[in-house]
């Protein structure tokens, strides 16, 4: 699993409530059966018009905001499908993190497995922080993990909260399978225990 | 003694599935049954192999191929017909070989889409976990399972060490009381849930539908609404089992028989949450007051009864208003239209929602005496091979053509249009599907989500109608 500590850069303002999985990558680029590669697809259908060609309107194909590694969106990002090809997508664009007053469950957790570190923050702080988005590429925010801030361009520091292990294990990129598989024996002795009490399973 | 804790549903499914739990409430959880589509399980497969890692309990997986499967009647001479689902469908395929899992491949008549053939099977029963790269997972929790999506790296743990590494949800209880009226089924309760709720009022929580209104639906009503509880942004749903599902269960193929049977019961029969339980959150509904409703923006949220006009965008709060102006333009509709005289194009009848035999004999139903409007494309895609001979051999299947659907084979279909069954930009869509998100059936599609009655009435007069005025 990819680290995330420390991350500088700019980001794209996308004031939508309710973003969801098949927005952030429609059904079209599922069909993959790898995990790279999908950053040319993502936002397809609002970054992209039906000719193929670039959206101008779109906040990612506007020259301050095309190098963007943060993305600030509102609230209940990532809802409805469990594809990961959703976060692959973002990561694959260069996007490391997003900023949202909230976010579906299955996204929030599908962003740890990859590195990509979703913050949650009031819709107040979201607000200010669209704000700055929309300075582009002269409003870079900073993302400090450890720290778990935020910190504006003018100095401002916004604390964040965020679960104690999967911070850990975004900070030091920690492979979850083997961590898991440490513990085969008491999977092992689960295993037995429910043979003999619910064998029907 | 002090007596134990009243427990909900959820802490005893919970509870029963623990293998650790950190103090940080960072759990390990054992998964009972891992249902495997060709969509999400591609990179899993892939993972296990470049690590050298075998799949843990080959006999609780389960894979089967339904997501860009055709649908055509002929489809067998068409699977060749899109070289990215081909490699898709092979890979699976050769994954499911290679690793051993159960599985169900495309020309298998029990093949179908993975939540109507888990439960069909007798694979979901009441107390397992169950997950799968899908979000739809949640449809299982009909059952009394506890059910959920999961994304491709937890496939891929789950494949390696059949535990999910996860915390413990809030409980959140929907009580939905009294008796439906006529022409009211289980897809007008659910999206009367998420209209009422929003599509995140569930988020972190473990939804347990309960009340008259939800005890007295058959198992393929409480599967619709188990469905959609991820729509109103719950990962996973939950009715308590009981005689109708027992019923429906007993004598499975992969049901327990004899005295595992008795087991089984004896179990089951406490799956239910305790008296003074704690819900950290209660919505409670009157059946009495749910009436037949459609979609008419961009998420299932915008649900309104039938009855009723398109609404004005600056009626909302906050977010809402701008992402209703982008829901109207995008679905080409005005503010105040009557939702009555909004015409379709197409009707697609099928998915994990309403893709069962009693969807498909409510549909049989409203089409009596009637035929599909001439114009329109109706279609009815069953959820699996099984239910798909169940109509034939009830002679729904003959009538239904009769009546101008086509009938194709199992498949997801254009519930999201990943195989060719897609609607064309613009193209509006009477559906009974789960998900009316901006291009989910096709790019430009416009979707209207109904139940199978009110999708079959609509086929009939060419426009959104009100199943219980069909004349």
């Amino acid at each position: 699993m990819d680290k995330f500590d420390k991350l500088t850069g700019i980001a794209a303002p996308l004031p939508m409530v309710n973003v969801d999985t098949d927005m952030i990558i429609p059904k079209q680029y599922l069909k993959t059966i790898k995990r790279s590669g999908l950053g040319k697809a993502l936002f397809d259908e609002m970054r992209y018009l039906d000719d193929g060609s670039e959206n101008p309107d779109f906040v990612l194909n506007q020259p301050a905001w095309r190098d963007s590694e943060i993305l600030v969106a509102g609230e209940n990002f990532g809802c409805g499908s469990s594809r990961e090809h959703a976060p692959w997508a973002l990561k694959d664009f260069g996007i490391r993190c997003v900023i949202a007053p909230s976010y579906a469950d299955i996204f929030y957790n599908n962003c740890f497995k990859n590195g990509i570190l979703p913050i949650a923050l009031p819709q107040a702080e979201v607000d200010a922080l669209m704000e700055e988005a929309r300075k582009g590429a002269n409003a870079r925010l900073a993302v400090d993990l450890e720290a778990q801030t935020v910190t504006t361009t003018d100095g401002r520091e916004i604390r964040f909260e965020i679960d104690p292990f999967r911070k850990h294990c975004l900070l030091n990129g920690l492979d979850d399978i083997a961590l898991t598989l440490e513990k085969a024996p008491a999977i092992a002795s689960y295993e037995d225990r429910v043979a003999a009490e619910r064998p029907w399973v | 003694m002090t007596a134990a804790k009243p427990k909900t549903l959820y802490d005893k499914i919970w509870d029963a599935h623990l293998v650790e739990e950190a103090e940080d409430g960072t759990a390990l959880l054992y998964i009972d049954r891992h249902l495997v589509h060709e969509v999400t399980s591609p990179q899993a497969f892939e993972g296990l192999r470049e690590a050298g890692r075998a799949v843990r309990a080959p006999g609780r997986t389960i894979a089967v191929p339904d997501h860009n499967v055709p649908t055509d009647p002929d489809r067998a001479a068409k699977l060749d017909s899109n070289e990215e689902s081909r490699i898709q469908l092979e890979a699976l395929d050769r994954n499911a070989r290679d690793f051993g899992v159960h599985y169900y491949p495309v020309d298998d008549i029990r093949q179908g889409i993975v939540h109507i053939i888990g439960p069909e099977q007798g694979w979901t029963l009441p107390g397992m976990t169950v997950v799968c790269g899908d979000s739809h997972t949640a449809t299982h929790g009909a059952f009394g399972a506890l059910a959920h999506g999961i994304g491709t790296s937890e496939v891929e743990h789950v494949l390696a060490t059949q535990t999910l590494i996860t915390s413990k949800s809030k409980n959140m209880k929907v009580q939905v009381d009294g008796t439906l009226p006529p022409g009211v089924t289980a897809k007008d309760i659910v999206l009367s849930i998420i209209a009422k709720t929003g599509t995140a009022g569930g988020t972190g929580h473990v939804i347990e539908y309960c009340g008259e209104a939800i005890r007295s639906l058959s198992m393929e009503g409480r599967m619709t609404v188990c469905n959609m509880a991820i729509e109103g942004g719950a990962r996973a749903g939950l009715i308590a089992p009981d005689e109708t599902t027992f019923d429906y269960v007993r004598g499975r193929t992969h049901a327990p028989k004899g005295a595992q049977w008795e087991a089984a019961m004896a179990w089951w029969q406490t799956l239910h949450s305790d008296e003074g339980a704690h819900f950290d959150k209660v919505v409670t509904l009157d059946a009495a007051e749910i009436t037949p409703v459609v979609t008419w923006g961009t998420s299932p949220e915008d649900a309104l009864p039938i009855t009723g006009a398109v609404p004005d965008p600056a009626s909302f709060e906050g977010g809402k208003v701008d992402s209703a102006k982008r829901a109207l333009e995008y679905m080409g509709l005005k503010a105040g239209t009557r939702l009555q005289d909004i015409a379709v194009d197409t009707v697609f009848i099928g998915s994990c929602t309403n893709g069962r035999i009693e969807d498909l004999r409510e549909v049989a139903r409203v089409m009596e005496g009637r035929r599909v409007k001439d114009g329109i494309r109706a279609m009815i895609v069953p959820g699996s091979g099984l239910v798909r001979a169940q109509a034939e051999e009830e002679g729904i299947a003959q009538k239904l053509q009769e009546a101008g659907f086509e009938w194709r084979q199992a498949g997801c279909s254009m519930c999201l249009g990943m195989n060719p069954d897609q609607l064309a930009p613009g193209e509006r869509c009477a559906a009974t599907s789960n998900r009316n998100f901006e291009g989910r059936q096709g790019r430009g599609g416009r979707t209207h989500l109904m139940s199978p009655a009110m999708a079959a009435a609509a086929a009939v007069t060419g426009r959104l109608t009100d199943v219980r005025e069909l004349a």
